[in-house]
Order: C-alpha cells, then structure tokens, then sequence
C-alpha cells in the first residue's frame, strides 16, 4: 500500500510520506489527550490546572521522537510510530484516569510517563548507535544464552512470584519481568543463527511420510528451547510466556525453512509438555478451571470476574472516561488494563485497540516481506510474530479466551521493564524497515532497463556485480519476492551472497570497498509519486 | 523466505480475530447474565445512583428520592420511615432491599422492559432517567391508627378492602426506620444493620406477610366454611364434650371456655370457641375437605407476588388425631395474618375471595400508565354458606368471645384465637374480624401476648385494635 511502481512497474519504491506519517502521528497522540481532557471533564467537569504542561510534554514527546526517528531513518516506516504513541496515549490517560480514583490521587501516570520518556531514549539512542543492523548477527550464541538466562531468571533466589506466576525478578527495589528484554535478544539470537543455518536445516533430513524430518543432530536448538519453555510452564506457572518463546522459535524455524514439518514437531512437543505438566502439576489445572469456570469459585477467580463484570458494564460502546468502575478489577492499571478499556471504550475501543496491535504486527510482517537480507527478514517476522503472541495470550487471557497468564500488555500496562523493552522492539523494527523500504540502488538509466525487460530475446551482458542485472521473469526468487524487493539486486544472486557485497549500505557507514563507485548513487524517489 | 512469512501473517491474522469474536461473544452472549449477576457491584452501584421513583399511600410520599453532593448522586429516603418500613422495605447499598423496594425495584430504577422507550427518550434528550412512580392502595389513616394500636406490642395488623383485595394496612412491629439502612454513610449502615439483626425483637422481620404462626381458633373459621360446604348449617348439632381424648393417643383436649359436657350447635361452638366441637367436626368432615377448604381460602399457595408473601399451611398426610387438631388450630398448621385477613375477606365477600394486592398502579415519570391491576375473584364458598358465618361471627363479637370488638352501630363480625407453640412462652393473641358497608377485613395478630391461654383473654387483647381500625376506616 505504501509501495509504487516506477514507470516499468519493476522496480518498487516505497514512499516515505514524511507529512502523512506526521499527522498520523499527531491524530494518535490526540486520541490519548483526548482520554486525558474527557476523563478530567466526566469526573471534575473542567480540566486540572496543569493541562498546559501536560499537552506541552506530551505533544513535544511526540515531536521530538518523531523529527530525531525521521531523521535518522528517513525511510522508516510511517505507521509503526503513530501506532505505538496510540497505544501509549490511550494507556498513560487509562492510568491517570485509574490514579484518580484513589483518595488522595495517585501519581503512577507520571511515573509511567517517565519510563515512556526511558523507553523513547533508549529506542532512539539504539536508532543512532546501531549503525547497521546487521552487526546484531554476530552473536547468535551469546545472545542465545543471554536470552535463556533471562527467561530463566525468575527461577533463580531473585525471582518473585506474583498473582500465581514466577515470571518477576525484584532487584535494587525494582521489579523486572526479564521476559520483557527476553523477547528482544531472544529473537536477535534465533534470526541470526537461522539465517546461518537455515538450508542446511532446509534441505538435510529423512523423508517420512512427506514430511522432510530434521536431522537429529539439528534438533539440539529446538531442544532446548522445549525443555526452557517446560521450565518457564512448569516452574515459573506461566503458559503465555511459555507459549511465547517457544511459539517464537517455532515460527522463526518454520519462516527460516518454510518446512511444515518443524511447526508438527513443535505442536507436538508443546501439546506433550502441556499435557504432562496438566497431569503432573496441581496448579494447570487450577488454572483451566479458573479459565473455564470462573464462576464456579468467586473469591480465587475474583479478578477474571470483575473483569468480565466490566466488560459487561461497559457494553458496546462503553460508560466513557471516567464514568466506568475499572477500579474494581484488581490490577487494573497493569495486567487488566485492557478489561479496562473494555469498561470505559467499551467493545469498540478494545476491537480498535486491537486492531492497532494488529498493524503493528502487520508492519512488522511487512517489513519483513519486504526486506532483503535473511537476517532481517527473520528478525522482523520473530519480532512482530512475538509482539503479536504476547497481545494475544495478554488480551486472549484478560478475556477468557485462553487461560490467563501474567505477560505485560505491551505499550499500555503500568511498568518500566515493559516500556523500554517494547520501545527496544519497535526501535529495532523502525530501523529493519527504514533498510527494507529504502529505494534500491540507482540503474545504469531508467530507459535503459526498460528496453532491456521489453525485450525477451535480448542477450544481456552482465556487469561485473550480478545485482545490477534486470529482472527476468522466469527467475524464481523473483517471483516469490514480488514486489517487495527492488528487482535489481534480487536476480541469481543467492541472498546470502547479495548480502555480503552489503548493497544497502547506510549512508554513513564505511564505503565498501568490493562496491564500485557508481552503485553508491542512490535512486532519490520525490514524495507523491 | 516469503511464503512462510505470509503464513505466518495468516496466523497471526487468526489470533487477532480470534480475540476480536471473543470480546464480541462477551459482549453479545454473556452480557446479560453477567449484568444480572447480583455479585455484580458495578450494576448494583448504577441503580443505587438512580433517580428512583417514589412510592405513594394515597398521595402521601412514603419513599422518595432527594439529590445528594456525593457519589450517589441520589438519596433514597422515607419520611415516615418506620411507619411504612413494612410497606416500602429498605434500600440499602450493602445489604440489599426488601419490599416494594426489592419486588418492584426495575420499576422504581427505571430499568424494567416496560421503561425501555423512556430510556431510549432519555439518553437522546440528555434527561437524567426518572424511575417510576409506584401508588400503593394503604391507607395513610388505617395505617397510622393500626401502628398506634399495636404500640410496644410485638405483632401484626393487615386490613383489606374485601370487595378489590385491596390491602388497607399492613403493620408489623416493631418496626425500623429504613432511613438508618438507605443512609449513604456506609458505615452508619452496616452499624444499623448489625444493630437491627441483634434486635429480640426482630424488627426486620415482616409479621404481617412474611412470617406463618399457628392460628388457634381463628382457623375454626375455616373447619366452620367447610361443614357449611358440606350439609351442615349453623344449628347443627356437634357433640362437644368437656374433655376429648385423641384416637390412638393418650392426648386429652379440653376447652377453654364453658361449653357445657353434652352438645352444641356450630355457632355457639363459635360463640364460644368449644375445642372438642371442632375437633369432632374435623373428624367428621375429615381431613381432605378441611384442606380442600383452606386451600380455597390461598392455604399452601403464595397468597399476595407484591411482597412475597409466606404461603400458609394446612399440613400433609394426617392421622385422625392431628386432624381433629388441625381442625382447631393446632399441629402443623401456620398461617400469616395477611391469609385470615384473606379468610375473614372471603367470608365478608360473600364468599367471593379477591386476590390481595399492595400495587395499584405503576406510572412513569411522565404519569404514563405501566401497570394497573385488574379486577379479579374466585369463589370459596356458597353465597348461602358465607352468609351463614357472617352471622356466626357477628354473634360472636355480639355474644361470644368478641365482644371487645363490639362498635355501635356497625356489623361487625369475628373470631378470636389464641395458641401456644412453647409452654414456657406467651400465647400468641388473634383477632380475625370483618365489617360490613363500607366492608373491611381486619386480622390482628399479636406475637407475645402477655396474658392467660384462653380466647377471651386473646379477644380481650387483640379485638379492640381491630375494632379501631375499623372505626377509622368509617
């Protein structure tokens, strides 16, 4: 949708609708300021005093993030940023709005709005530190390893358990959930060894029954992942950060080798360890009954009820800032924040805010079409896949479409640790998308490659680096790149080779020295077109 | 890498719908019964917050509602709160609503079905939703005059307008004051309530409707109706001997005024309230037609929906001595003192019983009429029949054991009661009484009646409230 076609409808181009990615931007962070002036005219009938500086940090957040973000990466995408300052916004106003039913008000909105400002730096201290995204493959096992650690932290003397689930760890008076920053390095750690790994796991293997099964000495990694995520289900009584990680591994294998037969293998892995901890661990079961029959036990499922209580209460279209109860959910700021948008926006803001999830992950997917290096394309999908797991058992839970779990809503729910990790996901996404959407690199000349592709029987002479040669239909991964790649560089060359001869080089990084100087032109699209 | 990529996007896709259908299915499916949950604070807080609809005795407020600067928004408040506790009930926010509060409470909130088009209005007008209005057919006078009599007596008075089944009066003492529970000092409240609850004297208790006593001799009016049913009239002879030993029993029943050793006609065993007469009627009329009858009177069945009124019984399954018991009174049987209103009702309506009810009209805030109730009846008995015990009961209040009801100039019949559950407690006292043009049924109950066991003690008691109640209906 942001994607054009220049002239020969070959070569794609995505615009970067710097103004439309503004107002979007500005339409976003109205919707929060909106929540925060309707809660202040519902309760009190006049907004506070202080409304000024508010709307001032506020709308001047929203700026700054967005001219240094722009800046820096000047083909990011347009969408991804808007879309998280909603979700910021409606979350940060719910929070006011639950601080003021305590007597005297409570403060935590402001809090909040400090981690907000946490997370906006490290994402755009990232954007600029990171030069080239790429570098973050070099570690795939120390990441790996590092990721483990954390999803494991929990276990350890400094872990807490909170509301059932041993997912907190508590240190120097804060808590963390070490999930939070798991996710991130986790998905860096499998993106970079997949995209190392990823024919060998593709092609090697027996053949049983159509499915090309892997080779045994490849399991290890699934392995590992399966018994981490038992431990995390069993131990740390938390199928949604279970079902994250491994769900991530999974669908990352399956995205590196686009074979079935490692998603059957990990259903079935999961659906063992699930039904083992089912028979062996009092508390699963626990927690299905509480899932499937709330009511039947009031006091211990009092949340999940109180809950259903206000979406019930808030119906269609909901009581409105301010006019609902969601102070009668316990937790409401964080775990349930959604149950109390269901209250105040009713079912509409939760379906929107939903939805806005939904583009996020779809951006993310985008991006992760669109981009050209393995790497990247892995890292994309493995983040927004994560992202959209996460919203789901959050949501899926505070709902009672799945057992409840005690993951963070990202970008709403009350906490640091979530703030800046989720601020780290998008920052890594902006920068993914800003390599995957810039123009490709310049062609000899506009009419030239025209003539060429007209021409069918037109023996071409390929320039010494293969990229620059034109598209041919027949070329398979042509085909299957579609329109999300620029056509120069995606012909023969295997991806992994094209990647080495690096043609997306960042503006400012070191010229290549394997690149000829002509190729460091860059095809400069004008916005409309 | 690209078409795993797009199934992966087709998975996510069926997770974000997943969720989207299952808010829709709270939202479509659950809303109702989560809404109706009585565990639900949030729906429960709404309608404390609404501007109920007031409750009426003629035209006097005997609830409404005031706006108060507080969370509430309204104040519900009763301005002769113990005066017509028994009426309206409570309404309080921790402890739930009795009553008209609890039986008509859609109605007063504004949320019933019948108010759905004056709540569509309202939300697209901006007015703030007015519960409706609900007329109850008390007598303001009657029910003053009932409460005054009463006084510290613990008991119960209900009158009713035989001719509609229209319910006069209906006090219960000792009564509270409702204001104590409504208050929006919660704290006040729940002090109240624990205070009320710990009361001897239960005063939360309604004693008019809501709670069943053995009726003594009162229910000889019943075992009477249905010996006229059945061939006998009132010079029917009935062998009435001093002392009556139950069969299969070593129980012996006596009476408790002279009703000599040899035989009487059933109206002076009336008059006089001669146990082993009736307990031989009971035997011989047996304990199918005794119960056939009761049951016409609304024995065994919910007597009034208004405020859910206590079904009185008349029990299962007798053997010949607890028939001849049941006959007079006592065993198993209980009846409130709203259902021998209802007897005394029938028998006044020449056997014409009219269901009772408290409820005349319910109208909404712009007087459109919701509910009005209609004109209804079924016979218990033979014109003929009723007739005839009129006029045992006039004698009775003219020669028998009521004379304390006697009142110049007016028809006034009776039939006093007394009964004892526990030796060690006061008999319970009652009057069931009628008068004729204009008609009222008029029974009196009084719980802890602090005089000797017999009927002419208990009519000495009970019949002159009943007999100023009827004085001020003229």
């Amino acid at each position: 949708m942001s994607a054009t076609a220049v002239s020969t409808g070959d070569a794609v181009v995505h615009r970067r609708r710097p103004v439309i990615g503004l107002l979007l931007l500005v339409l976003a962070q109205v919707i929060g300021a909106a929540g925060y002036v309707l809660t202040h005219l519902d309760i009190d009938g006049r907004l506070p005093s202080g409304w000024p500086v508010v709307f001032l940090a506020w709308f001047g957040v929203g700026l700054a993030t967005y001219v240094l973000v722009r800046w820096r990466l000047p083909h990011a995408d347009p969408v991804l940023l808007p879309a998280t300052f909603l979700l910021v916004g409606v979350g940060l106003g719910m929070i006011h709005r639950i601080d003021l039913i305590a007597e005297p008000a409570r403060h935590d909105a402001e809090t909040q709005f400090v981690w907000l400002l946490l997370g906006i730096v490290t994402a755009v201290a990232l954007v600029f530190l990171v030069k080239d995204y790429r570098l973050l493959r070099r570690f795939p096992y120390v990441l790996f390893l590092a990721g483990l650690v954390l999803l494991l932290l929990p276990l350890s003397p400094l872990g807490v358990e909170l509301n059932g689930s041993r997912i907190w760890i508590r240190l120097l008076g804060y808590s963390f959930q070490p999930a939070e920053v798991a996710k991130l390095v986790l998905s860096l750690a499998f993106a970079g060894y997949l995209a190392d790994t990823k024919d060998v796991l593709a092609m090697a293997g027996p053949r049983v029954l159509g499915f090309t099964l892997p080779r045994a000495r490849d399991l290890g990694p699934i392995a590992v992942m399966w018994v981490a995520s038992l431990l995390v289900l069993i131990y740390q009584k938390d199928l949604g950060t279970s079902m994250l990680f491994f769900g991530l591994f999974v669908a990352m294998v399956y995205v590196a080798t686009g074979r079935g037969s490692w998603v059957v293998l990990g259903a079935l892995l999961f659906a063992a360890g699930g039904w083992f901890a089912y028979q062996k661990f009092a508390y699963v079961g626990v927690r299905v009954s509480s899932w499937l029959h709330p009511f039947s036990d009031y006091d211990k499922n009092y949340q999940v009820i109180q809950a259903q209580f206000g979406f019930a209460y808030g119906g269609l279209l909901g009581r409105g800032w301010g006019l609902g109860r969601p102070g009668l959910t316990p937790l409401a700021k964080s775990d349930f924040i959604t149950a109390a948008i269901g209250e105040e926006l009713g079912i509409v803001g939760l379906v929107a805010v939903i939805l806005v999830y939904g583009i996020i992950v779809a951006r993310g997917l985008r991006t992760a079409l669109s981009c050209t290096q393995p790497f990247g394309k892995l890292l994309s999908a493995g983040l927004s896949l994560v992202f959209a797991l996460q919203v789901f058992a959050i949501i899926g839970g505070v709902t009672r479409l799945l057992p409840l779990t005690g993951l963070t809503t990202p970008f709403m729910s009350q906490g640091g640790s979530s703030m800046v990790a989720n601020w780290l996901v998008v920052a890594v996404m902006l920068v993914v998308s800003n390599d995957a959407r810039r123009p490709a690199v310049v062609r000899e000349s506009e009419a030239d490659v025209a003539s060429l592709s007209a021409d069918a029987t037109q023996v071409i002479s390929v320039p010494q680096l293969r990229r620059s040669a034109p598209r041919t239909a027949a070329t398979p991964s042509a085909v299957e790149e579609e329109q999300g790649a620029p056509s120069a560089q995606t012909v023969v060359v295997p991806e992994d080779e094209m990647e080495a001869t690096a043609p997306f080089r960042l503006p400012d990084a070191p010229p290549n020295p394997s690149q000829p100087p002509q190729q460091s032109q860059r095809f400069q699209p004008e916005e409309g077109q | 890498m690209n078409s795993p990529i797009r199934r992966t996007a087709l998975v996510a896709s069926i997770l974000f719908l997943a969720l989207l259908v299952n808010v829709s299915i709270v939202q479509l499916w659950r809303q109702g019964s989560l809404s109706a949950d009585d565990r639900n604070r949030r729906v429960l807080d709404a309608e404390f917050a609404q501007n109920r609809g007031a409750i009426l005795a003629g035209d006097t407020q005997i609830a409404t509602t005031t706006p108060i600067k507080d969370r509430f928004r309204y104040q519900r408040s009763y301005p002769q709160g113990s005066l017509y506790a028994t009426v309206t009930g409570w309404y309080a926010y921790d402890f739930g609503r009795s009553g008209l509060e609890a039986k008509y409470s859609t109605e007063l909130a504004g949320t019933a079905s019948s108010q759905t088009v004056d709540r569509l209005v309202d939300l697209f007008t901006g007015a703030t939703p007015v519960g409706a209005t609900i007329q109850t057919t008390i007598n303001a006078k009657l029910q003053q005059v009932a409460t005054q009599q009463l006084g510290t007596k613990k008991g119960a008075v209900v009158a009713i307008d035989p001719t509609t089944g229209a319910i006069l009066a209906m006090v219960s003492t000792p009564t509270y004051d409702p204001n104590k529970l409504a208050t929006h000092d919660l704290a006040a409240a729940r002090s109240a309530w624990t205070t009320l609850n710990a009361d001897p004297g239960k005063p939360l208790s309604d004693r008019s409707t809501r709670e069943i006593y053995p009726p003594g001799s009162t229910f000889k009016l019943v075992t009477a109706a249905a010996a006229l049913e059945n061939g006998m009239t009132p010079d029917t002879l009935v062998n009435t001997p001093s002392q009556l030993t139950l069969p299969n029993s070593s129980s012996v029943l006596g009476n408790e005024s002279n009703c000599g050793n040899t035989q009487q006609t059933m109206d002076q065993a009336l008059q006089l309230s001669c146990n082993t007469a009736f307990a031989n009627l009971g035997a011989t009329l047996g304990a199918e037609k005794i119960r056939a009858q009761a049951e016409k009177f609304g024995f065994d069945s919910t007597p009034m929906t208004d405020v859910n009124a206590a079904k009185s019984q008349f029990p299962a399954k007798l053997d010949a001595a607890q028939t001849m018991l049941s006959a007079i009174g006592q065993y198993d049987v209980a009846a409130s003192p709203l259902q021998m209103a209802m007897v005394a009702a029938a028998i006044c309506n020449n056997g014409v019983l009219k269901t009772p009810y408290l409820v005349s009209e319910v109208r909404s805030a712009d007087l459109r009429v919701l509910y009005r109730h209609g004109p209804d009846g079924k016979p218990t008995m033979s014109t003929a029949s009723a007739q005839a015990l009129q006029q045992m009961m006039v004698n009775v209040v003219q020669k028998g054991t009521g004379t304390k009801a006697q009142l110049p100039g007016v028809v006034v019949g009776g039939k006093t009661g007394t009964a004892q559950t526990d030796p060690t407690k006061n008999p319970y006292a009652w009057f069931v009484s009628f008068a004729k043009n204009p008609d009222i049924a008029v029974a009196v109950f009084i719980e802890d009646a602090n005089v000797e066991r017999n009927d002419i003690a208990g009519g000495a008691l009970a019949g002159p409230i009943a007999k100023a109640v009827i004085q001020a209906s003229r």
